[in-house]
């Protein structure tokens, strides 16, 4: 097992590279211009000198080259650092230990306003090390993904346990009673759930429930911090909708599963035996079949992971949350090249990481499976 | 499906050598081809009936229905902008738990129907606008709701197959090739597993954002637009018939009448077109199913996220796009495409169920 964890760990950098390099290629070769938005009044040689400080000018392997440099070794320096064995974010040690005059929180128009003459910028661009920087705010773009990723996560992540948690008891009911009402509803509506887009059911959820009924905000207030009782409540209220909806559907594509999952384990020879034993009936379907069919399902629990991020980029387009699809959306409008380089690259990072958790994970639940 | 081919297919495992007593009963039985036997078992599938109808109705919807409702969908009929869909009628009169609200409904409902202009001017405290003239509505435009379905649904629909035929042309290619020619597997797979490990819509949203414009030029706003669309969701799906295929052909190729074909000195493509092919056409069958369904949702989630086709160029994607803008003002706008995309993709989902289990043949005739 651990030869096999880490034979596909070591087999996953070359996959990465090579998937880093084409989403590098898709983007560089394109013929967009990063200085095509600027005024038209900027004269051509500046514009020239625009386009050499942001190196767009270098040969493509250079450009690739460094690119993976920034992303794979400056970057994680940044955010991690050890000391006395302790482990800190960059930016936090930096001020900790004073060598940095602001609080790293804070984001660059806040610097520039609490420090209107201080250094501000000179101890994160210059002298740790150079960063990715998006040609968009001029900020590293690591710091932007930190700043989304709390939106994403909570709304993603509560939307994933909140599938999960419907998919798995309308499956394993569906399953015991194939053919009665309670199955045929529970497949009919995961067939819907499944077929309509989420970004219809976004909008109707927004129709009914924010226009016609007024129960929830139609959009997400990023700016509200939980503090006290009501603010968790205005929390809970405007993330209902868009949990909902990522919840439903990825609840249909679960419960299917598990269906088909149980109904494979609920005819096999051992659930015989388990009756004939003389088991109670709650015990052989939640211990013993419940147990086999969870290997499938807890694999594709794995598997749909990343797909639930990149899903989340229509979601969060729906319901106006400023999470890292959106950041997405918005840098591909505007031709910022690093920010869709590094989002992309995170994506795919998550689907390599991921799936390698669902074979590793398939290994450790099902016996049977030796990788060796 | 019900276009049976010609011939049966020569290789077909329909029927079993070792079942001698069924082959006697049937015997009185005239020959019959086996498409005939998968469409019974396709009919016991109440949701696949229901797809195969509305699919057709749909299809008829989009390329028949411009004949009969000749209204462009470009014409711009300013004084009917903002105009509600016909069925807001059902829903006058007063409130739904007391007798008044009955009797008023009773009143008014008939006469909204009857003359909904004259309704509308003369009872302003529905807030309504409707007129038979635009039975679905209008947009902030005055262009007609119906109209522009028709014409968006062509887009979304031929996107839709014209992505699955290059997907499932890609995928098949790759499946077959994989799975007959040993030297090749390891590396096509390994293609295949790198496009799977790939964040796609990312990508999808990346590639059309950048080559948009060049393609633009080339072969026209929306020809541009089209061409990018297909041929990215096609590159971009074709991986699981891939692996379908490729697992079939693997297994084909050590069953017996492929070693007979092979041994009377088939040349490989040959043995592909004839004998492999046909019998993985069934999986195919399923996998496109699926790929249509995929590209529809793809389309319209592109044009949503107003990456897809331009605004005057109407999908069921770009028409819920352009609703929402509306929501507070008209929000039963956004009913109708999504109501499309929806009941579209779900009937191709049960189409694709019922074929599954009519391919089948340990299902079939049970």
């Amino acid at each position: 097992m651990l030869t096999f964890t880490i034979r596909r760990l070591i087999l996953a950098i070359p996959t990465l590279l090579f998937i880093s390099f084409i989403i590098f290629l898709i983007v560089k070769l394109s013929p967009s211009d990063p200085t095509a938005g600027l005024p038209l009044t900027i004269p051509p040689e500046v514009r020239e000198q625009i386009r050499e400080s942001l190196g767009v000018n270098d040969p493509v392997f250079v450009q690739y080259f460094k690119w993976l440099k920034l992303m794979m070794w400056d970057e994680p320096l940044h955010l991690i650092w050890v000391e006395d064995g302790w482990l800190y974010r960059f930016e936090d040690y930096l001020y900790a230990r004073e060598i940095c005059p602001h609080p790293p929180h804070l984001t660059q128009l806040e610097r520039t306003d609490l420090f209107p003459d201080g250094d501000y910028n000179s101890c994160i661009f210059d002298e740790y090390g150079p960063r990715i920087i998006s040609y968009q705010t001029r900020s590293p773009v690591m710091e932007l993904i930190l700043q989304r990723m709390p939106q994403t996560l909570w709304v993603v992540g509560t939307s994933y346990i909140v599938g999960i948690l419907i998919a798995l008891p309308l499956g394993i009911i569906s399953a015991y009673r194939q053919y009665s009402w309670f199955d045929q509803l529970g497949t009919f509506v995961s067939m819907i759930g499944f077929s309509v887009p989420t970004f219809f059911t976004g909008v109707l959820f927004i129709v009914i429930f924010a226009v016609n009924l007024g129960w929830f905000p139609s959009v997400y207030d990023t700016t509200l911090e939980v503090t006290d009782w009501e603010t968790f409540k205005q929390q809970f209220r405007q993330m209902i909708m868009p949990v909902m909806v990522l919840g439903l559907f990825n609840a249909s594509q679960i419960s299917r599963y598990m269906r088909a999952s149980m109904l494979d384990n609920l005819n096999q020879d051992y659930v015989r035996t388990a009756r004939a034993k003389g088991l109670s009936e709650s015990v052989v379907v939640l211990v013993h079949v419940l147990r086999n069919s969870m290997i499938p399902v807890v694999t594709v629990i794995a598997l749909n992971v990343p797909a639930v991020f990149g899903g989340a980029i229509i979601t969060e387009q729906v319901f106006k949350v400023n999470g890292i699809g959106q950041l997405l959306i918005i840098a591909i409008q505007a031709g910022d090249v690093p920010v869709v380089q590094t989002v992309s690259f995170i994506f795919a990072v998550l689907i390599v990481l991921f799936n390698l958790l669902a074979d590793i994970l398939y290994g450790v639940l099902d016996p049977r499976i030796r990788y060796d | 499906m019900t276009d049976a081919p010609k011939q049966p297919l020569a290789t077909s495992g329909a029927t079993p050598a070792g079942a001698a007593p069924v082959m006697e009963m049937e015997a009185y039985r005239p020959p019959r081809n086996q498409w005939w036997d998968v469409w019974d078992q396709f009919k016991t599938h109440k949701g696949a009936l229901f797809g195969l109808g509305f699919f057709i109705f749909a299809l008829l919807f989009v390329y028949l229905g411009p004949l009969i409702w000749t209204l462009d969908s470009q014409y711009i009929d300013i004084r009917a902008r903002n105009t509600n869909h016909i069925f807001s009628c059902l829903g006058v009169g007063g409130g739904w738990f007391s007798a008044q609200g009955w009797a008023d409904w009773f009143r008014d409902m008939p006469a909204c129907l009857g003359d909904p202009e004259a309704f509308s001017t003369a009872n302003p405290i529905y807030g309504l606008r409707v007129s038979w003239a635009h039975p679905l509505g209008a947009d902030q435009l005055g262009r007609d709701t119906l109209s522009r379905m028709m014409v968006g649904g062509q887009t979304s629909i031929a996107v839709g197959l014209t992505a699955m035929l290059l997907a499932l042309f890609f995928g098949t290619l790759v499946g077959v090739l994989a799975g007959y020619f040993r030297k090749v597997d390891g590396l096509l797979m390994r293609l295949t597993d790198l496009f799977l490990a790939m964040p796609l819509l990312p990508l999808l949203l990346v590639i059309i954002m950048l080559f948009r414009d060049v393609l633009r030029s080339a072969f026209g706003p929306e020809g541009g637009i089209f061409v990018l669309i297909v041929v990215v969701i096609g590159l971009t799906s074709w991986m699981q018939t891939a692996r379908v295929v490729r697992g079939d052909v693997l297994a084909l190729k050590e069953r017996e009448f492929v070693l007979a074909a092979r041994s009377i000195g088939t040349p490989p493509w040959r043995l592909i077109l004839r004998h492999v092919l046909p019998n993985v056409m069934s999986s195919i069958m399923v996998s496109a199913t699926l790929g249509i369904a995929n590209a529809i949702i793809t389309e319209s989630a592109l044009s949503f996220l107003g990456l897809g086709f331009p605004s005057d160029f109407p999908t069921w994607g770009r028409l819920l796009f352009d609703a929402t803008d509306w929501l507070t003002q008209n929000p039963e706008r956004v009913i109708w495409p999504g109501l499309f995309i929806s009941l579209t993709v779900l009937s191709v989902n049960y189409i694709g169920d019922g074929l599954r289990d009519a391919l089948d043949p340990r299902i079939r005739g049970r």
